[in-house]
């Protein structure tokens, strides 16, 4: 009883004096994360150099990161700040950068080639952006001179857009039980394939709206066991474009975590559709589209907004086919940059390496979503 | 035990003769009445009591001098259902029971229409089902005559003569080869009920596109796309371009606008332009400058 009120005693005043010690002396990482300190270091070297400009902007310590730039006589710091966080309001604007990668390409005695990956933590999920990087010697320091990329400006104009809209009147609370309501829209399970997978069981298929009004859309299924008692239900979640326009087709793809397909005798699908006022506007061309085979399997392409609304946010889907058509993965990436009118933004998707052999064709969708828009 | 059985049956049917036997004797009761209708109920002995007249919807309540006839006016007893009496004086109560049964003339129909909205040309695609129901809103369950009419705007009508089965009739019906917004009525005698079924087109059939520079660029229109009908397909849906060159894949979702689709995309030479709806087919265009 004695000993355990002792070792209680010893441990007690062991973490207070660890603690006393974290807060007198912190770790210079601690400290910067605490805001106490900075992790910066001497521009000594090309590597110290970005790894300062990283950081810095991790802090969003505009004045000083841009301030650090061999080459800010080319822009103002508003034209940086925009550069990384957007010129529209967009993913980038609402998000922080998690973390940074830098990685020598090519160095001399005066100047050196860096990339810096930046990991942007957006309500998305990660967004990765790289930014290859000039860096130069300017006496004992090293300096980087940032890749700016201005944002092509629409001249100002009118863009007449006379697409549909469509409204919905729904039936009201006091109307008679026998009284009509506006039918839902007819939606229709095209394709649909389960996968096994090493997380699991991966279910891709595809939707159609076969009606003439718009659909918003979801899809769940349930696994069945060979006994046909349940096993797991989920949803498309975002894998799906949830607005489809008459005779639009979306992918979709339901994930099923530490279930072996073998243990499946039957899968329920259960579309779900409702009727939601929508517009056809804006309109995205899907340009350049271009298959890259493994390594580093990837579909790239470009938008572009072919309305004059800002388009904020946009969530490209790809389906993937294999030569007999059937569709062998669906992949999705959200762009972090706004869309602007008649404005390219480039994307990738990225396909696992082991599937990316069986895929033949694919089929590319965008969805979008504008800030006090109806989309 | 066959002849308790039997004896136990003979008793109780003394039993009901000699209770309907008293109740005729004190209260006279009619056996049903119309909902809504006049009736009256005649008691038998001296002094005064109270009736009782308690149902599933209802419960009247009335002062009676025994011996004199108790009138109910008319719409005292709305509700149909098996209604249970008591008389109750100051030495006796008397009781019994009747029944209100809906009114014979139809007065509301509850018309269910399904669905309001349809692609043209299918067969028994749409559903119509009525409950009869009199001013009191008591199901009709006497066999009535129904009339279902399906107009369109073309002048075809389709017409069903349908009599109800314990208050219920219902019918089925084609949508027709055109588009239009249907009427879809149900009657009996004067009285009708009307809903709208949307009749809209189907798949585009027969999807064509043309090509024609633009500039740097191709414009791809099609032509006026309409189903398998000849009806319209509706703007707003989507039509997909897609171009193919050197490997690379360009697609566009167009939306119909007054009819047609719509879009310029990259001329390369050798480039092969396909267009599509949903899940049909348009026809492909090789690009040659």
């Amino acid at each position: 009883m004695n000993n355990g009120r002792l070792l209680a005693a010893l441990l007690g005043a062991l973490t207070l004096a660890l603690v006393a010690i974290g807060t007198v002396w912190p770790a210079p990482s601690a400290a910067a994360y605490s805001g106490a300190g900075s992790m910066l270091r001497s521009s000594s070297t090309p590597q110290a150099a970005v790894e300062n400009l990283g950081e810095e902007i991790r802090k969003q310590a505009w004045e000083k990161a841009y301030g650090s730039l061999a080459n800010k006589a080319q822009f103002t710091e508003p034209e940086f700040v925009k550069d990384l966080t957007g010129y529209s309001p967009s993913l980038l604007t609402y998000s922080t950068l998690d973390r940074f990668e830098v990685r020598p390409l090519h160095a001399s005695a005066d100047e050196a080639e860096m990339e810096l990956k930046l990991h942007w933590a957006t309500v998305v999920g990660l967004s990765v952006s790289t930014r290859d990087l000039h860096v130069v010697r300017n006496g004992d320091r090293w300096e980087a001179e940032w890749p700016i990329v201005r944002e092509a400006m629409v001249p100002p104009q009118v863009i007449p857009v006379n697409y549909l809209r469509w409204d919905v009147i729904y039936r009201g609370p006091g109307d008679d039980w026998g009284s009509q309501d506006v039918e839902a829209p007819h939606v229709r399970i095209v394709d649909m394939h389960p996968v096994d997978r090493a997380e699991g069981v991966v279910i891709l298929g595809e939707l159609l709206n076969e009606d003439v009004v718009p659909a918003y859309v979801s899809v769940s299924a349930t696994l069945l066991s060979k006994s046909q008692s349940a096993i797991a239900t989920e949803g498309s979640f975002d894998k799906i474009d949830h607005l489809l326009l008459p005779k639009q087709v979306t992918p979709f793809l339901i994930q099923f975590h530490n279930v072996a397909l073998s243990d499946v005798g039957s899968i329920r699908m259960t579309p779900l559709s409702a009727l939601i006022p929508a517009s056809a506007d804006p309109v995205v061309e899907i340009a350049s589209e271009q298959l890259h085979p493994a390594p580093g399997a990837s579909l790239t392409g470009q938008l572009i907004n072919q309305s004059g609304q800002t388009v904020n946010v946009a969530h490209v889907l790809g389906t993937f086919y294999d030569k007999s058509g059937q569709v062998v993965w669906v992949a999705d990436q959200y762009v972090d940059q706004a869309l602007s009118p008649q404005t390219p933004v480039p994307f990738e998707i990225h396909i696992p390496e082991d599937l990316a052999r069986n895929v033949s064709s694919q089929r590319t969708i965008v969805a979008t979503y504008s800030f006090g828009g109806f989309q | 035990m066959r002849t308790r059985l039997t004896l136990l049956l003979g008793g109780l049917a003394v039993a009901i003769a000699q209770m309907s036997f008293a109740q005729d004797a004190r209260m006279r009761l009619p056996t049903t009445v119309e909902a809504g209708s006049a009736f009256s109920i005649q008691s038998a002995g001296n002094g005064q009591a109270t009736l009782y007249i308690v149902g599933l919807g209802q419960v009247l309540k009335r002062d009676v001098q025994l011996g004199e006839s108790a009138s109910f006016l008319a719409g005292s007893l709305t509700s149909a259902g098996h209604y249970l009496v008591v008389l109750a004086g100051t030495s006796t109560t008397q009781n019994g029971s009747f029944d209100v049964v809906s009114a014979h003339k139809p007065a509301n129909l509850s018309f269910l229409a399904k669905p309001s909205r349809l692609p043209v040309g299918l067969h028994d695609g749409i559903t119509g089902a009525v409950y009869v129901f009199d001013g009191y809103h008591n199901l009709i369950a006497a066999p009535t005559s129904i009339s279902f009419e399906l107009a369109s705007p073309s002048g075809t009508l389709q017409k069903r003569l349908v009599i109800t089965r314990n208050g219920a009739a219902w019918t089925v019906m084609d949508s027709t080869a055109q588009q239009g917004i249907d009427k879809f009525v149900a009657r009996v005698d004067d009285l009708y009920s009307t809903r709208i079924v949307a009749q809209v087109p189907g798949d585009p059939c027969g999807l064509k596109m043309t090509a024609q520079q633009a500039g740097q660029q191709v414009r791809l229109v099609t032509d006026p796309v309409r189903d398998c009908s000849g009806n319209a397909v509706p703007d707003g849906t989507v039509v997909t371009f897609t171009e193919n060159y050197n490997g690379a894949q360009s697609t566009v979702d167009e939306p119909l606008k007054n009819g047609i689709a719509e879009v310029e995309m990259s001329a390369h030479s050798g480039a092969a332009f396909s267009v599509a709806s949903g899940i049909v087919m348009g026809n492909q265009i090789r690009w040659e400058k």
